[in-house]
């Protein structure tokens, strides 16, 4: 399963037999889907990172102390606003016991020391970055602590256990030193195998809000993202791409394009025809000026609304099965008061703020890479795979990433590959920035998606049969986690939050059928969660009207024997003051989903005026277990709120005669701070496995707004956008 | 040449005087705070202040701005200090940061205009600055700290 599972394992790799792997209950995806646990893994896999590292204590390739008392931490993760920035140098700080405000943070280079312990590679996604991080950032700095504790134990010549450490000083009876002045006695002794990690009740930082340590350089514009790498000698890229899914170039006439001042020259690459120029608005210029004769490809007529037709047909169909139990189609069939619904969710672009982007430079020595990814393995490989060159001579340089989203996750790493490739047709760095129209036609969408819900109650109104089957292109099949599907099985981003729903039916049946579609699709913010969520709490709803049950208390009901859950539920449900009087004209609808191991309620408040949804307040309740820092969930649950909403108010990627129709944000609009609810969240403490604050608080938003627009109108919208439904 | 004003400094430019003045200020001045977003004036990435009125750079000819006083978020104060950027730090407001510079010179902009915002006027003035990461809520409240910090 390790073989082709992903990457192969970087040169640097431990071997892999040493590994061992677990088969987990729990699909937790990411943007990545992760079944298998991957373990013996020690925070010492980096030798040669290390070794790099210059005078004083590197005892792994995630910290450093230098003689003059910088204490470094290399994350391996990538910051895109989600704040790992701040929550793994939080992790790093309590064990060391530094101040995390004064610990340096850099962004690991792409190496195998710094692949995730849950999958062989480089990568950031699936709201794992503090779970996975947790223990072996934690055995990190413990580590590098024990080493300098003993260091100064035998420079004073008294027993370990007489010394402290605070603020990155080792305190004893009578001395006392700064880390600095231990590093290098410190870098003389064996790193210890097994460090001892401190007792949660002694933490300092974790489990306590902490401000973001990356405010300063992104308020005053010095922070570096991809876009703002300049390197010199270095061209300025646009790229003419196909408008076309599986168009290509058939000529090109560049003699005009040559002709605008600043212009260098013009290549023809596998993603298209590139223009390279002085200044980014002179090779803009220059693309407009050339003219192409386009191949449309075969998929010259593809549309969404054919697409539509194709899977509302499958959905009659009878699927791969993903779950089952109890007896759904006898209850169907005995004729219980049922329902026969559809949802459907729109492709969709992920439309970071900063338009994708890459700086390459392609030499006889190897090729350098800055971008902001999250990908660094699979951009390392497939960079390497381009140029034909070994792993180890791709060096990728990772900056702040104006979001990500999932999108600079790309499966072929579509954004690196075509400056890797251009810059050795320039011999110089090269760096390709895409236009908001660029991004926005790129492909790579969150997967247009159907579900079509027969659902019963019984003859006192409570759920007794649900049969769900889905229909959607899979976004994990075909990319480097094919294998982390299970053998036979349907690709998990389709049936997430659906086979495994937390509702208690008593008869389920959930089945999917995985189609195709010239469409290229991947992950994007809480993967197959958004569509599943979206269906199984909306169609939940109308069964409990249909059963003349609250839309609060069925869900009780349904997870009455799920105390978490539970918890949360009611968490929301209290806070937004469920069932009591409110301001007239104010509706509420309530979601939960569980996804990436965290739960998460919402209570949406709105008012409807004609066709204008108005969300005023979001209730939100979330069980992440463990939250490290709590500021920082609390922020993700506002950004993933956000996120949603306008997903679900107006996100859109229609796609007719084989291109997208959306361009810009004024086709392609998005949540403004005019329409800004007010967000309240409440993490709920619970004492459960450590889950993901990414992505969770992206799926109830949708169904949590639907229903209130239900319970404010007495219309069901099973169609998002809502724009487009009301 | 084109001759800018950019945060108090004379820059000599070569440029056309149809190029916005984002890649002037991006590709030709190094002074990359200001972001590209969308190239149509429709999310505030480049939002830059000339003779301290919020414009859009992206829509903005060099011809049009040719002896006028440019300030970029890189000229906004020394040190991170002004009143808006010290508002962002204690509220945890930014999250990628990419908006961040246009959003801060929006706000900028409108509390020298209007010293105490009120919430209409923020919609008003921030309403073309747009956000992926959803940061609104602390962007409403920072705006109004930073109109405490900016009399006190």
């Amino acid at each position: 399963m390790i073989k082709g599972a992903a990457d192969t394992p970087d040169s640097t790799g431990a071997d892999p037999g040493r590994r061992m792997f677990l088969v987990g209950a729990g699909v937790v995806t990411a943007g990545l889907v992760v079944p298998w646990y991957f373990a013996g893994r020690g925070p010492s896999r980096g030798a040669r990172i290390e070794a790099g590292r210059g005078p004083g204590l590197a005892p792994n390739a995630y910290v450093h102390v230098a003689p003059d008392n910088t204490v470094t931490i290399w994350l391996a993760k990538s910051e895109m606003g989600q704040g790992v920035y701040t929550g793994l140098a939080q992790i790093l700080a309590e064990e060391l016991d530094v101040d995390p405000h004064k610990l340096r943070i850099e962004f690991a280079p792409a190496d195998a020391a710094y692949n995730s312990p849950f999958a062989p590679m480089q990568f950031t996604g699936g709201s794992l970055s503090i779970t996975s991080s947790y223990t072996p950032l934690r055995q990190a700095g413990a580590t590098a602590r024990a080493m300098l504790l003993a260091a100064a134990a035998q420079r004073w010549g008294v027993a370990a256990d007489q010394l402290r450490t605070f603020g990155g000083e080792v305190h004893g009876p009578a001395h006392r030193a700064t880390y600095g002045e231990l590093a290098e006695d410190a870098a003389r002794l064996r790193p210890p195998r097994n460090a001892p990690l401190k007792d949660p009740a002694d933490f300092r930082y974790i489990g306590r809000p902490l401000r973001r340590l990356d405010s300063l350089p992104k308020v005053t514009g010095r922070a570096q993202f991809g876009i703002d790498v300049i390197r010199a000698d270095m061209a300025h890229a646009a790229i003419a791409r196909p408008p076309t899914f599986g168009g290509s170039v058939r000529a090109v006439d560049e003699r005009a394009a040559l002709a605008i001042p600043g212009v260098l020259g013009v290549h023809r690459i596998a993603a298209g025809v590139a223009v390279l120029a002085t200044n980014t608005w002179a090779a803009r210029q220059g693309r407009d000026a050339l003219a192409i004769d386009w191949d449309a490809g075969p998929h010259a007529d593809f549309s969404v609304d054919a697409l539509r037709g194709r899977l509302r047909a499958l959905l009659r169909e009878p699927g791969a099965l993903a779950s089952e139990r109890g007896d759904v189609a006898g209850v169907l069939a005995a004729g219980a008061r049922s329902l026969d619904v559809e949802y459907e969710v729109p492709f969709l672009a992920h439309a970071c703020m900063e338009p994708l982007n890459c700086v390459a430079h392609v030499t006889d020595e190897g090729c350098e890479i800055w971008t902001g990814t999250q990908m660094q393995s699979g951009d390392r490989k497939a960079a390497a795979a381009v140029l034909g060159i070994p792993l180890e001579r791709v060096q990728v340089h990772t900056t702040f990433l104006g979001g990500g989203f999932g999108r600079r996750a790309n499966p072929r790493s579509d954004f690196v590959v075509e400056a890797v490739e251009l810059a050795k047709l320039a011999g110089r760095p090269v760096k390709v920035t895409w236009t908001r129209e660029d991004d926005m036609h790129g492909g790579w969408y969150r997967p247009f998606a159907l579900s079509r819900i027969r659902a019963a109650v019984d003859a006192a109104g409570a759920p007794a049969a649900w049969h769900h089957v889905l229909a959607a292109q899979p976004v994990l099949r075909g990319s480097p986690f094919e294998a982390f599907i299970p053998p036979g099985k349907t690709d998990p981003s389709i049936i997430e939050g659906a086979a495994d729903t937390p509702y208690g039916f008593p008869n389920l049946r959930v089945e999917a059928h995985e189609v195709d579609s010239p469409v290229t699709v991947q992950w994007w913010r809480s993967v197959g969660h958004p569509h599943t969520a979206f269906a199984v709490n909306c169609a939940l709803d109308e069964l409990a009207q249909l059963g003349n049950l609250d839309p609060l208390a069925v869900r009780q009901r349904l997870l009455a024997d799920k105390p978490r859950h539970l918890a949360v539920l009611n968490a929301a449900a209290q806070r937004a003051r469920w069932g009591q009087q409110r301001e007239p004209g104010r509706f509420l609808g309530i979601a939960l989903q569980e996804s990436f191991g965290s739960i998460v309620a919402q209570v949406a408040e709105v008012s409807v005026d004609g066709d204008q949804v108005r969300v005023h307040r979001v209730t939100c309740a979330i069980d992440c277990g463990l939250a490290v820092n709590p500021a920082g969930v609390i922020a993700q649950m506002e950004s993933a709120i956000v996120y949603g909403l306008s997903a679900a108010l107006y996100g859109e990627i229609d796609i007719r005669d084989g291109r997208p129709v959306q361009s810009n944000f004024d086709d392609y609009p998005v949540l403004r701070i005019s329409e800004m609810p007010f967000i309240d969240t409440i993490i709920v403490a619970g004492d459960g496995p450590m889950g993901g604050a990414g992505e969770p608080g992206v799926p109830p938003i949708a169904p949590a707004v639907c229903n209130a627009i239900h319970a404010a109108t007495g219309k069901r919208i099973r169609r998002l956008p809502i724009a487009s439904s009301l | 040449m084109i001759t800018l004003e950019i945060n108090g400094a004379r820059h000599e430019l070569d440029a056309e005087p149809d190029m916005p003045l984002l890649w002037a200020l991006r590709d030709l001045a190094g002074l990359t705070g200001t972001k590209f977003g969308c190239g149509k004036a429709l999310c505030g990435a480049c939002t830059v202040h000339v003779d301290d009125a919020p414009i859009r750079a992206c829509i903005t000819p060099l011809a049009a701005v040719s002896g006028r006083r440019i300030t970029t978020i890189e000229g906004l104060s020394a040190d991170g200090d002004h009143p808006v950027q010290r508002a962002w730090v204690e509220l945890d407001v930014v999250q990628c940061g990419y908006c961040q510079s246009g959003q801060i010179m929006s706000a900028a902009a409108l509390l020298a205009s209007v010293p105490k915002p009120t919430d209409a006027d923020i919609d008003a003035a921030m309403g073309g600055n747009l956000c992926r990461c959803g940061t609104y809520q602390r962007i409403r409240a920072a705006i109004k700290l930073a109109a405490e910090l900016a009399t006190t």
